[in-house]
């Protein structure tokens, strides 16, 4: 059983998180160019190219409708593929983790350490697409600066997502199965390029249940909107208890795995 | 199960080896010993704690080389130091002197701003033994150190080894090569399919088990049937016969003159005749 009383797991965590923000700043260029090039493609080719066509979605332009999806999305796919192929790389080509479990740092916190790394990664996302719709003039302030909170949040979640698929995979390529049939899906029906309300309401049920991601646009987009109602605090209560229970999932499951 | 009923004790300042074949299980009692891999039954102590209870003081006190390598590739060799050094606490100016001191003692000072993958297989495994030597461990656990490395690496490593040693250090290792533990062990155990076969000084395990000396002729029936005249006891192995001895003179007068046997040598018997004769010949994996 995974044990979180404070000897398991302590401040060592941010010297794991510390080692894998000073390998990404190592290549900081390389590693800023997505989140700042992404939301400008998405932007010109949905919101200008195809947003021409449609006049208003729920009451706003095109582009502001999927403005927010897209910070949503950049901190899914950052922190999943954070906590999936590159901590696999960590764990088992590069063997990072056994070499840190022979210190004080315990199995626990070098997961908890890399969770929180995926969660930061995922922040760093959000953190350079906000001016980019800013400048875009597509989101409303101050109170879109709360979308960062949020996406933190939702950057713990996709990390544990990813490091649950990580502990069960029997290979690197085999974390493609996750990629295509859960991240793929998720991108795509989770109220990102078109309202949710459009879906037949089986397939609405079925995204509010089994899609995470429905669950981080709904408040990101609320906020940039300024639209705020109760669903807010409904999908931040549905994020907190799913990555509440994923954290702990993980941990177990990825003890499981380095435990032998 | 990888290990089943063991029962050792390491002494405060002596080097124990750990021998066995292939799947004997002593990766898996390098790793209880650091608090890695658990245990289903039975107690650990390691300078008095217990393994389930204290890890992270026990792992505070001892530096580990592992089998396989497990540098950092994303940082450099001097990165690699004052990074491990951070994961026991170290204050950075501290880490910066130690990794300065460990780069010089391991001959590597010129490697120190080199990424990993640009070092050859002696440079990593003396990194290695650098960085389970940062935090000043007082018992150094070594899985298979010099597995790999040309002559001229493992002699060094064994200097270092032996200077670590007369300071005090107190060294676990395990090993498949016989003379590695001849030149390092004040005690080995020799382990396989889980189980410790024997416990002992090196040289005493060699006079127990093979009599100090070894009389190897060619296998053929005369010879097999004069030994079974006088009732010597003899090992065959592929084309020869071997006689175990504590009198080789003896031995090899009586093959030359009694069964009138062309080609017949003697010599001293090492550890390594100590290790076939207990863990036999077969191959294990």
């Amino acid at each position: 059983m995974v044990n979180l009383r404070s000897s398991k797991i302590s401040y060592r965590i941010w010297k794991v998180w510390r080692r894998n923000l000073d390998t990404f700043m190592k290549t900081w260029k390389v590693n800023f160019i997505p989140p700042f090039l992404e939301p400008v493609l998405y932007l010109l080719a949905l919101g200008l190219g195809v947003g021409s066509f449609i006049t208003q979605v729920d009451g706003v332009s095109y582009a502001r409708f999927i403005g927010p999806a897209l910070i949503a999305i950049a901190v899914m796919n950052a922190s999943f593929f954070e906590c999936t192929y590159s901590s696999y790389v960590r764990m088992y080509y590069q063997k990072t983790f056994d070499a840190m479990i022979a210190t004080p740092l315990s199995i626990e916190e070098v997961i908890a350490g890399e969770l929180l790394w995926g969660a930061t990664r995922g922040l760093i996302y959000a953190t350079i697409m906000l001016p980019v719709l800013i400048i875009f003039g597509l989101i409303d302030l101050p109170i879109s600066i709360l979308a960062l909170p949020i996406s933190f949040l939702a950057g713990v979640m996709f990390a544990c997502i990813g490091m649950c698929f990580t502990a069960i995979t029997p290979g690197i390529d085999a974390l493609s199965y996750p990629s295509f049939l859960f991240i793929t899906p998720m991108f795509l029906f989770s109220g990102t390029f078109f309202p949710l309300t459009l879906l037949p309401p089986t397939l609405q049920y079925l995204a509010l249940i089994f899609l995470p991601l429905t669950h981080v646009v709904r408040p990101i987009r609320a906020l940039t909107l300024n639209h705020l109602d109760n669903s807010i605090l409904i999908s931040i209560g549905w994020v907190l208890i799913v990555t509440t229970a994923l954290f702990y999932l993980s941990l177990r499951l990825m003890k499981k795995r380095l435990i032998v | 199960m990888a290990v089943q009923g063991i029962n050792f004790e390491v002494l405060e300042g002596e080097a124990f080896g750990f021998l066995g074949p292939n799947g004997a299980g002593k990766t898996t009692t390098m790793r209880m010993i650091q608090c890695v891999s658990p245990k289903t039954s039975g107690s650990l102590k390691v300078f008095g704690m217990d393994v389930d209870t204290n890890p992270r003081e026990i792992k505070q006190l001892i530096g580990v080389v592992p089998q396989e390598n497990n540098l950092d590739l994303d940082f450099t060799t001097n990165e690699n130091l004052i990074r491990y050094a951070t994961y026991f606490d170290i204050p950075q100016h501290e880490a910066i002197e130690r990794a300065e001191e460990l780069l010089k003692f391991m001959q590597l000072t010129e490697k120190s701003n080199v990424p990993i993958d640009k070092l050859s297989g002696g440079m990593k495994r003396r990194l290695i033994l650098a960085r389970a030597l940062i935090n000043n461990p007082r018992l150094l656990i070594l899985d298979e150190p010099t597995t790999g490395l040309d002559p001229q690496a493992r002699h060094l490593i064994w200097e270092k080894l032996r200077g670590l040693l007369v300071v005090g250090n107190t060294i676990v290792l395990t090993t498949h090569y016989m003379d590695e533990a001849a030149q390092l062990c004040d005690r080995i155990v020799v382990m396989d399919q889980g189980k410790i076969l024997v416990t002992g000084k090196p040289d005493q395990l060699v006079r127990e088990y093979t009599g100090n000396h070894i009389v190897e002729a060619e296998k053929n029936e005369d010879v097999i049937s004069c030994l079974d005249k006088y009732s010597i006891p003899y090992d065959i192995t592929g084309k020869k016969v071997q006689i175990f001895t504590q009198d080789p003179k003896e031995i090899t007068r009586m093959l030359l003159d009694e069964c009138a046997i062309g080609h017949v040598s003697a010599r001293q018997t090492t550890l390594e005749d100590v290790f076939l004769k207990l863990t036999g010949r077969t191959l294990r994996d």
